[in-house]
């Protein structure tokens, strides 16, 4: 029989404000622990929480760039869960009048364009680091990342498979990064996503029962969960046997998920209005002055690389789902007037370099200038494509200035015919088999020679003028 | 509606709290108390009044964007029964 999946996700995403929530503690990431941290997100009896209105903006940011309607009167409940990464025993959160509903984000699937449909958006604080202590077998609390805002943001079940998952994230994520309202680096939690999952039977009408996967932080880790967990629903219904509803812990380095106690699962919150927090009103003044702050999207965007640079979709899709690679394409295209030429660095040799080293987008570390800089001195005849390359490497790993790099190197393109022709006589009495096989009609050791010519002139004379020598030598 | 044993059961489990049989009692006839006394405010007719989200009526009330100093450590830990390296020890949770 044939299955359909069913997927929503709700992902949590910690915004790049400079202070917490409700509090003036940092949110930078990282330090000792409970070094970020004061009276009001500690919980101390006492202490009234105070609302970031950065918070307010990001979120209507967020709500706008994914086509929701703004909740004029919002405002905060109580969340109540006894569990030690919450200190006051409660997280501050929206669930009656959350501040953003009923947009949606358009992903480029398999099957053409899809909406993916956001429920709603709305704003939390984050909770605290939890560590098991093996020595005395207990858990110690630390509470810098607790207070830290949060949007959560909920989608439809839209997506059917784990490609749509991870299209709708990279799509999200780009809208997060380039409305600067989460940097979205997966590996600090800064984004993260619970996913929801049922299958039924294809043509069935209502959802099967769903399963809950908590805190997935890699694109890697969702797909392998979504895999498996699909698959582990399935074989149960081809059993005739039930799904059961419940929230289950995927484990990567295993690659099964397992279902968590019972007692963590009692979703039973008893929500009420948030008594300390009064609520927020939103003007249109205020919607239309961040309307008028919002960035190019990462839709428009790419539609206007294609119509205006004429660059291949695809290559499109790449740049501008990473805002790290479109500062560097726009900056590029600056220096060098040339998209074509710049897309393709990028999606080439770039590509080669992130994949070679492991590296994302996002730490892409040298000055965004060099790349402009080397295409420019390539196209002037000033380098060769050779030696264009070894440059770009020497920027991306040393981050070298492209000009101070050739000067010092002398890696400028060899001039000097007769310098060429010197060298390339010198690589001919050291290859004489080949120069015999050549005139004896191999044409294969003309290529041969051409290569050993290029290397011993370290790439830096062009290809075409050691071919025509070469010919000229060889009659 | 009426109070068992089993919904203060149920609540002392959500609350991570162990009562007594004499506060399970008193607990009991408290939240009966409780429950009655919105039975009473239930007999009015609300329809036509807008909810009430905040007793006060204000909006807006935010703090800027911006960074203080935090508490200092030994001053945050100094009230916490236990604590180790820096940070509040608790009893093991999950995992
Ligand atoms: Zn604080």
């Amino acid at each position: 029989m044939n299955y359909e999946i069913t997927i929503g996700l709700e992902v949590h995403t910690e915004l790049s404000t400079k202070s917490k929530i409700f509090c003036n503690c940092t949110t930078l990431f990282g330090g000792e622990p409970n070094t970020h941290v004061c009276e009001i997100c500690s919980g101390m009896p006492g202490t009234l929480p105070l609302l970031n209105q950065t918070v307010v903006e990001y979120a209507v940011k967020t709500g706008l760039a994914t086509n929701c309607s703004i909740t004029r009167y919002n405002k905060f409940d109580r969340k109540n869960y006894f569990y030690p990464d919450l200190p006051k025993a409660y997280q501050i959160s929206q669930l009656y009048l959350p501040v953003c509903r009923n947009g949606y984000v358009e992903i480029d699937s398999d099957a053409g364009k899809k909406k993916v449909r956001i429920h709603e958006i709305h704003m939390e604080e984050d909770a605290g680091k939890l560590i098991h202590d093996p020595w005395e077998d207990c858990t110690l609390v630390d509470y810098n990342r607790c207070g830290v805002p949060l949007l959560e943001i909920v989608s439809e079940p839209d997506m059917s498979s784990a490609q749509e998952v991870i299209d709708y994230l990279e799509k999200l994520r780009a809208i997060l990064q380039y409305t600067g309202v989460s940097d979205c680096k997966m590996q600090e939690g800064s984004l993260r996503a619970d996913i929801n999952l049922s299958v039924r039977p294809a043509g069935q009408k209502e959802l099967g029962t769903r399963t809950e996967m908590k805190n997935m932080n890699s694109f890697k880790a969702i797909t392998r969960a979504i895999e498996s967990e699909s698959k582990r629903q399935i074989e149960l219904l081809e059993e005739g046997k039930e799904v059961v509803q419940q929230t289950r812990r995927w484990d990567d380095n295993k690659g099964t998920s397992y279902s968590m106690r019972s007692k963590e699962d009692a979703h039973d919150y008893k929500y009420f209005p948030e008594p300390d927090l009064p609520p927020i009103e939103i003007s249109d003044a205020q919607i239309d002055e961040i309307k008028s702050s919002m960035p190019e999207l990462p839709q428009n965007k790419k539609l206007r690389y294609i119509s205006e640079f004429g660059l291949p979709q695809y290559d499109t899709g790449i740049i501008t789902n990473s805002i790290h690679l479109v500062y560097l394409f726009e900056e590029t295209v600056k220096i060098c007037k040339n998209p074509k030429i710049a897309a393709n660095w990028i999606m080439v040799e770039l590509m080669k370099l992130l994949n070679d080293s492991g590296t994302l987008p996002e730490n892409i570390n040298f000055n965004h200038s060099s790349l402009g800089k080397i295409i420019v001195i390539l196209e002037q005849g000033k380098i060769t494509r050779e030696t264009a390359k070894k440059v770009f490497g020497e920027v991306f790993y040393n981050d070298v200035d492209p000009d101070t790099y050739i000067k010092d190197n002398n890696l400028s393109v060899m001039t000097d015919s007769l310098a060429i022709r010197t060298a390339i006589e010198d690589v001919l009495t050291q290859n004489e088999k080949s120069v015999n096989e050549y005139k004896g009609g191999k044409t294969q050791a003309f290529q041969y020679l051409i290569g050993q010519s290029m290397r011993a002139l370290k790439g830096q004379a062009q290809a075409q003028e050691v071919t025509k020598i070469l010919k000229d030598i060889l009659g | 509606m009426q109070i068992g044993s089993d919904l203060v059961n149920y609540l002392e489990a959500l609350a991570r709290i162990e009562l007594t049989d004499t506060q399970r009692e008193k607990c009991k006839s408290d939240l009966q108390d409780i429950l009655s006394y919105i039975d009473t405010l239930n007999e009015l007719d609300t329809s036509g009044v807008e909810p009430l989200s905040h007793s006060f009526p204000v909006t807006n009330v935010f703090h800027e964007d911006c960074v203080q100093e935090s508490k200092d450590r030994d001053g945050l830990l100094l009230n916490a029964p236990f604590k180790k390296d820096g940070c509040f020890k608790v009893p093991k949770t999950v995992e």
